[in-house]
This record gives C-alpha cells, structure tokens and sequence, in this order.
C-alpha cells in the first residue's frame, strides 16, 4: 500500500514540478484574492487611520501633521464622553440582553414537544429584517398616545412615556428593537442545547435532577463556549450600533433627512448619540477626518480587545484538538 | 387486573399531572414568544394597507383594504431605481464573495500549510471589526479614485475579501472528512479539480448558507450606502431610501410600512424556500471551540 503511494507520489513529482512546490503554489493561488483584500481592506486601512489619527485633514487639502492634537481635544469634547456613556450603556445592556433573552427563548423552544419548527421560525424572522425597516417598526409601535403599545398600556390605566422622544426612553426602545432582531443567536444557542448529550440529561435525572437543576449544572456548561461566542459578539455589535440610532433619532425628531442634515442626530438630547453615531459625524458630515480617525483608533483598540478574548479561547480549543 | 392497574398507576398520577402541567407552560411560553415576534410584521402589514388618515389614528385594524398602497408608493418614490440598485449591490457583491471566498476556505479548510491557523484568526479578527474603524482611509482612498457617490465601494471588496463568508465556508469544509480530499488526490486530482469535483459539490448546502447570507448582509446594509452614495440620491439602495422616505413623506405611516414589507419581501421569500440553509448556516456560525 505504502509502496503504491510512493510509486504514484514518485511518478507525479517525476511528471512536472516537484510535489511540495507544487502544493505551495496551490495554496498561494488560492489565497491570493483574500489575502490581497486583506491587505487592501484591512491591513492599509488600520495603519493609515492610526497615521491619520495625528494629522488636521478635510479631504480636499493634504493632511497636516497634529501630532496628539486629536487626543488632546477629545478630552475635552463633551459629545465625545456622552457618546462614549451612551454606546457603554449599549454595550452591556444589549450583552446582558441578548445573551440572557436568547438562552432563555431557546431554553424554551428546546422544551417544546410540538410546534418547535413553527416558532423557531417565527423567532427568527425577524433578524432578517434590515435594521432601518426594524427601527421604524419599532418608532410606530410606540408612537405616544396614538401607538399599539400606548393603546395596550392604557386598558392597564397606565399612561405611557414619549418613548423615542424621552432621553430616557429612546435608548430602551432601540435595545427592545435589537431583541427583537436577536433571533439568529437563539437559532445558534438552541442547537447548542440540542447538541448536549442526552445521556448526561438522563444520568443527572436519575440522580434525581429536576428540569431546573439539570439545565443548570448539564445544560449551561456544555453550551458554554457557545455562549462566549454570544457575549463577544453581542458586544461587538453593541460597538457598532449605528443604523438604528440614527434612524430612531431622526425619526423621532420628526425633521429627518438622514442623508443630509446633522442636526437631528442623537435626538432627544444626545441621548442616542453613540459613538460610531458621533464619528461618522466627525468625519462625513463635518469632513474632520483626522479626529475620525483618532476616534477610529480608539474604537479599534477596543474592540480588538474584546475579540482578542474570542480569539484566546478558539486558539486554546484547537491545541486541545489536536493534542487528543 | 384493574385492581392491579390502578395501583400501579396510583403513585405515578401526580408525576403525569406535572408532566401535563409543565406541557402546558412550555407550550403557552412557546406560542406567547412566538406571536411576540410575529405581532410587529403583522401590525406592518396592517398599516401597509390602511387609508392615510386611519395609519395615523389609534387603529389596529384596517376599515378598509388599500392594496393600491403597494403600487402608490412606486409613482410617489422612484422604487425601481432604488430596487435596482439594491439588486445590483447585493447581486454583484454574492457573486464575487463566491469566486473569492470559495478557494480561501478551502486552503483553509482542506490544505495543510504552516500558518494556517495563525491566519484564520486574522479572518475571525477582520470579521469582528466594526466597519467604523477602516471608514476614514477607504472613503479617501475611494474618493481621490473618483469612485465615491457610486456603488463600487461597496460592491468590489467583495471580489477580493469577505471575512464572515470565509469564515462560514471554512467551517462547512471542516465537516468534509479528509477522507474524500486525501481520496481525490490518490486518484490524481489537482487541487482545483479536487475543489472543484469533490470538495464544492458536497459543500453546497453551506456555499447556499453562506450566499443567503451575504445576499442579506448587503440587502440590508445601511452603513456602507449611506457613508458613500448619501449625496447622490440616483445611487441610493432600498434600505437608505425607506431611512429619508419616512423624511419626505412624514405622515404617511401607511405608505412607509407598504416600502417597509418591500423591503422586507426578499427575505421572506429567500427563508421560506431556503429555511434549512438558514437554519443550518447560522448554527456554524456560533464558533463551537
């Protein structure tokens, strides 16, 4: 058999070039449209934002050497910190949020005896909505006084909020329309769930293991990386969140074009000002490119920070693998 | 016999009435969590198709049908301009997400090389960036190319790189037993006949997960349009569109939620044919280990 292999392998090195090279510029050719977009797209980019990131530059005249100038007026930009509290705020609400809503959803869903692909789908349709489409929704269910919600509130007596037009609500009511949208990590929690041995399910039963029990010490440990990959992912796209607050904001200020104008953004009060929200701002609307960039940098930093534990734990899984 | 039976079945009752019990709780959560989804695209729906006074009122139910909504909305907005241009990016931008990403996944998937895993950590970082962090040097880049205020940006990345796409290709290839691959090669397959004969056929359920998914992720891209066509309104996608829609035409609630289930449709219509693709390409994505 071995001798075989070797024949074959000694008379295919023997036809042209020799294997190894040849396997080398296979794998080359394959690569090499990624790895020049990667270059292209990714590589160039991170360092000339971070270059960028110290220089005075509108787009029109070249960019002027700043040194930390855009560091130092961050410190001082009030809009800055606010977007900073607001996108925070995102970042652990929506972690929280969607991590615990979607693992309790699926828990449900797992549990179902019949109507299991009904609701699977009803759940997750809704995460193939685009985000602008969503947040409007959203913006007219809760329309004060004349909205569904309002209307469902009032038979309890209770009067409802300006929902998007209250600083205090408008925030709240984009999260509510993230939920909404979270069903792709439900789909992705559920299978994990259904994936744990049913052995393990039923040696902790005998033991005499409640339902509640059972989920809590066979369930919740065999799902656990999954659920890593939901809270890093989750707060990622906390991160970015961008596309529903400006759309909730400047529909609820009601003068809303989106395109062109600033002045509706973060309405009510700033209140949805989010970071990517105030660099976009920054750069594409006041054309001050090089305090984008700084803000890019930082936003950068972070977020690479948050994957960089992702990236940790998939690493370790695959010398695990290979170790066994 | 009964005497028999009903003892037996005596200390089980409460054991099946709690069985019985928790059916009924799970189920009714199972149906509430359902409708609590679905309530808002049917509220759409009846909103698409109510007359513009009674979309403003406390209404929940259409007094009357207005399916004309739908064909009104094409004479008050140029629909089709938009509708083409959102076929024309997530179209064009599939297609070359499929001729970059399918030979990428498979070196890293299904060829042994030194630095692989290195450099599939470098697609996951790339994927988890936010599209915010590389905006300011492509606009330059794109905009001293002349290009910006046109679909190229948004569409030719996708020709050389996409992140997600390799990395969801990759993880379908891994379920391919080497077996097949190493089988290819003993009968003298090159590397692109083993990919092209062995290999992309038994992945086509993942390459279809993975084209839906792109088709989507462009569909609904609200980012990328807004940052490089906003002044040009002749180059705008449905999704930027519907954003200043709801500016033009503050009022007609009816009206926007008709553009809305547009916009939605192609969704919809892609999941009913394609549920298992869905379903199975976005369990690969929740990185296992």
């Amino acid at each position: 058999m071995t001798a075989t292999l070797e024949r074959a392998a000694a008379s295919r090195a023997a036809r042209g070039r020799p294997r190894r090279t040849r396997h080398r510029l296979a794998v080359l050719g394959f690569l090499a449209p990624a790895g020049l977009g990667f270059v292209l797209f990714f590589g160039y980019p991170l360092v000339a934002t971070v270059v960028f990131s110290f220089t005075r530059y509108d787009l029109i005249n070249p960019p002027e050497w700043t040194g930390l100038a855009n560091y130092a007026y961050m410190f001082g930009d009030e809009l800055f910190w606010t977007s900073v509290r607001n996108t925070l705020w995102f970042v652990v609400v929506l972690t929280a949020g969607r991590v615990v809503f979607a693992l309790g959803v699926a828990s449900v869903v797992a549990r179902l005896r019949s109507g299991v692909g009904l609701v699977r789908t009803l759940c997750y349709l809704p995460s193939l909505t685009p985000p602008v489409a969503a947040t409007l929704v959203f913006f007219l269910l809760f329309r004060p006084n004349e909205g569904p919600v309002d209307s469902l509130l009032g038979w309890f007596g209770v009067e409802g909020p300006l929902w998007f037009s209250d600083p205090a609500w408008a925030k709240p009511g984009i999260a509510a329309v993230v939920l909404w949208v979270s069903g792709d990590l439900m789909i992705i929690i559920l299978a994990a769930i259904l994936d744990v041995p049913r052995d393990q399910q039923e040696a902790a039963a005998l033991d005499g293991a409640g339902p509640v029990r059972r989920w809590w010490h066979v369930t919740l440990p065999a799902i656990s990386p999954v659920l890593l990959f939901g809270v890093v992912n989750s707060a990622i796209l906390a991160l970015q969140l961008f596309t529903q607050a400006v759309v909730a904001g400047s529909a609820a200020s009601g003068s809303a074009n989106v395109t062109g104008s600033t002045g509706d953004l973060g309405f009510p009060g700033n209140s949805t000002l989010t970071y990517p929200v105030w660099l976009f701002t920054q750069g594409f609307r006041y054309f001050d490119m090089g305090y984008a960039a700084a803000m890019a940098t930082v936003l950068f930093v972070v977020s690479f920070s948050i994957t960089a534990v992702l990236v940790q734990r998939m690493r370790r899984a695959s010398h695990q693998e290979e170790g066994a | 016999m009964t005497a028999v039976l009903d003892r037996a079945a005596t200390p089980r009752r409460p054991v099946r009435r709690r069985a019985a019990l928790e059916w009924v709780a799970v189920h009714s959560l199972g149906l509430a969590l359902g409708l609590m989804f679905a309530l808002p695209v049917v509220f759409v729906l009846l909103t698409a198709v109510m007359s513009d006074e009674q979309a403003f009122s406390e209404d929940l139910w259409p007094r009357e049908w207005h399916w004309g909504n739908f064909a009104e909305v094409f004479e008050t907005a140029p629909l089709l301009t938009y509708l083409g241009n959102s076929l024309l990016y997530s179209l064009l931008a599939t297609a070359g997400m499929l001729l970059s990403s399918i030979p990428a996944a498979y070196a890293l998937a299904k060829l042994r090389w030194r630095g692989r895993e290195a450099v599939f950590l470098l697609v996951v970082a790339a994927m988890m960036l936010p599209p915010q962090v590389t905006a300011v040097p492509l606009y330059d880049a794109w905009s001293s190319l002349g290009l910006t205020g046109s679909l190229w940006p948004l569409v030719a990345p996708y020709f050389l790189f996409d992140a997600f796409s390799i990395f969801l290709l990759r993880q379908f290839m891994l379920t391919i037993p080497q077996s097949y691959v190493d089988a290819a090669r003993v009968d003298g397959c090159s590397e692109v006949q083993t990919l092209l004969r062995v290999v992309a056929p038994m992945a086509r359920p993942g390459i279809a997960a993975t084209a839906l998914f792109c088709f989507l992720y462009t569909w609904n891209d609200y980012f990328g349009p807004l940052l490089y066509t906003s002044e040009v309104p002749e180059e705008w996608t449905l999704s930027l569109a519907l954003s200043s829609f709801k500016g033009m035409h503050q009022v007609e609630w009816n009206l926007s939620m008709a553009v809305t289930l547009l916009i939605m449709l192609p969704a919809i219509v892609l999941f009913a044919f394609a549920q298992r693709s869905f379903v199975r390409g976005i369990t690969f994505t929740g990185v296992k280990g």
